[in-house]
């Protein structure tokens, strides 16, 4: 069911942890499974310099918010910004259809941690357009 | 797919005995003979089949004509349930059940509720997961067409007062219905000092092969045929009978009978190691369904903070097979209905682990899950926000 490339996501996800005092945090909740991922993100130069998760949910919801993860450090706040759960699920190796909600729910947590960035710092270029 | 080296799913199944399929064996060959047909193969076949039936009726203490094969447990379940209501269906159309019932008795249940305009009856349970007696008894009206409580629930392995519900359906005349699927080999089966007018059971729950089931109609219980055609199983299930298969659930029955005594103390022994082990090991586990009502053969637990599908592919890769109630397979699957009728929530009810022991188990399977699973449960504990190094919770969530 699952790929080996999610598996190794599950079972060693990279940047699982909290950030004291981040410049964008968000806690989603996948609307059908009621399962929650927290996300903090560190912003230098409007860029995604560090990040950090915490996931309850199903081995394809820890997959890829490890996946997601690795796909936005280091990058821009506009390239972040843009990640899909497609996007995610195919680096993945393609997510069962029925797991596709777990792969946009880490998605959704990168989106919403940045309008949480932007609500606190409206004057940065990013986020007057966003 | 490699073996497991420690098979512990077996509520969910288990491999067929060697001795069965020894038995089962020449009715793929040389006795493929048509039980219906007049001449000699067929002739040898159907005493074979009869044979079969005469010794699953032995173990279940009834006669022969009471036996009827069908495809699986589930089938055995519908075609009571739908057989018996559909039979009374000008007379009476109310059918009293519990909220922890599988999926074959619920669904046919709702299905009667929805299509066919039942009015059903569905009974909570306490904590323990039992329904009371009591309540049952409270629950009959005089459109109540049948009672249908199982006999062993396969999540939390509570073993539910059937002969009491029983007597009460008696009492009232009300034909009572059991699924037993999880009951051979384990509880006993006596129909009668049980006093059950209808009983399912499936042969892969007790070393059989999958695709063969029994429905036990006590003599005159009205069924109405659910399946329909040439007259097999007179006239009460059509379709040409399974004659291997049948051959070894009869097998398989009664060996897992003959071995049942012994066989309850020695598992009963594995489980409550396996019980105080976790307990003791695991901090906050909880284990659900009840600790004297239970299956020799069955554990089941409660991890809060932690998803049961992750814990099942980290024990899966510990060579430990093991399954969870809460296995989100259609994405958008709420809580298991079990978990939630016995009073536990989201998200602790996401987090359960059923652990089934059975014949090939010794103390090293019970001991390899207690050196994998405390690991995984505190690794996977880490990546959670509800749950926290020093146990405290993370996230306000619904109280557990
Ligand atoms: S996140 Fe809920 S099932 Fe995957």
């Amino acid at each position: 069911m699952y790929s080996p490339v999610l598996l190794d996501h599950f079972t060693n996800p990279r940047n699982i942890g909290t950030l004291d005092n981040p410049d964008g945090y968000a806690r989603v909740t996948s609307p059908g499974c009621g399962d929650q991922m927290e996300l903090f993100l560190r912003v230098t130069d409007e860029r995604i310099s560090d990040i950090r998760y915490r996931a309850f949910g199903c081995a394809a919801a820890i997959a890829s918010s490890s996946m997601a993860s690795e796909m936005i450090k280091g990058r821009t706040l506009e390239e972040a910004s843009r990640l899909t759960g497609e996007e995610v699920s195919e680096e993945l190796g393609g997510l069962p259809e029925a797991k596709f909600h777990c792969a946009i729910m880490a998605a959704s947590a990168i989106n919403a941690a940045l309008r949480d960035y932007c609500t606190k710092h409206p004057t940065v270029p990013f986020c007057t357009s966003f | 797919m490699s073996k497991p080296s420690t098979y512990l799913d077996h509520s969910a199944t288990t491999a067929t005995d060697p001795r069965v399929l020894e038995a089962m064996l020449p009715y793929f060959g040389e006795r493929y003979g048509n039980p219906s047909s007049l001449y000699q193969a067929g002739a040898t076949v159907r005493q074979a089949l009869d044979e079969a039936r005469r010794r699953i009726a032995e173990v279940l203490g009834a006669r022969p004509k009471e036996i009827f094969f069908t495809s699986c447990g589930t089938e055995s379940d519908n075609m009571a349930i739908r057989g018996a209501v559909w039979a009374q269906r000008d007379a009476r159309n109310h059918i009293i059940t519990s909220q922890v019932e599988h999926h074959a008795v619920s669904h046919t249940c709702k299905q009667l509720e929805e299509v066919f305009g039942c009015e059903v009856t569905y009974l909570p349970v306490d904590r323990e997961g039992l329904v009371d007696p009591d309540a049952v008894g409270r629950a009959i009206t005089e459109r109540t067409a049948l009672i249908s409580i199982m006999y062993a629930n396969n999540e939390v392995g509570t073993v539910e007062p059937i002969n009491k519900i029983a007597k009460i359906a008696r009492q009232h005349q009300i034909p009572f219905h059991t699924d037993a699927v999880q009951a051979p080999g384990l509880l006993p089966l006596n129909v009668d000092t049980l006093g059950v007018d209808l009983m399912a059971i499936s042969g892969h729950k007790f070393y059989a092969p999958k695709g063969v089931g029994v429905l036990y109609v006590r003599t005159g219980t009205k069924l109405v045929p659910t399946q329909t055609g040439g007259g097999q199983e007179r006239g009460m299930r059509a379709g040409t009978e399974n004659t291997a298969l049948i051959i070894g659930l009869a097998r398989a029955l009664e060996l897992a009978e003959s071995a049942r005594p012994a066989e309850v103390l020695r598992l009963t022994a594995l489980r409550d190691d396996l019980i105080q082990g976790v307990l003791n090991s695991i901090p906050d586990a909880v284990l659900t369904g009840s600790t004297t009502e239970r299956l020799a053969s069955h554990t089941s637990f409660l991890f809060n903070g932690v998803e049961g599908e992750g814990v099942v592919l980290k024990l899966d890769m510990a060579g430990i097979a093991a399954s969870s109630g809460s296995a989100c397979s259609s994405g958008d699957e709420g809580p298991s209905p079990v978990l939630a009728a016995l009073g536990y929530t989201y998200p602790l009810s996401r987090g359960s682990l059923r652990l089934s022991l059975g014949r090939e188990n010794t103390p090293e399977d019970v001991e390899h899950v207690l050196r994998e699973l405390p690991p995984i449960i505190a690794s996977l504990r880490a990546l959670s926000p509800y749950y926290n190094s020093d146990g405290t919770v993370a996230l306000s969530a619904p109280a557990w």
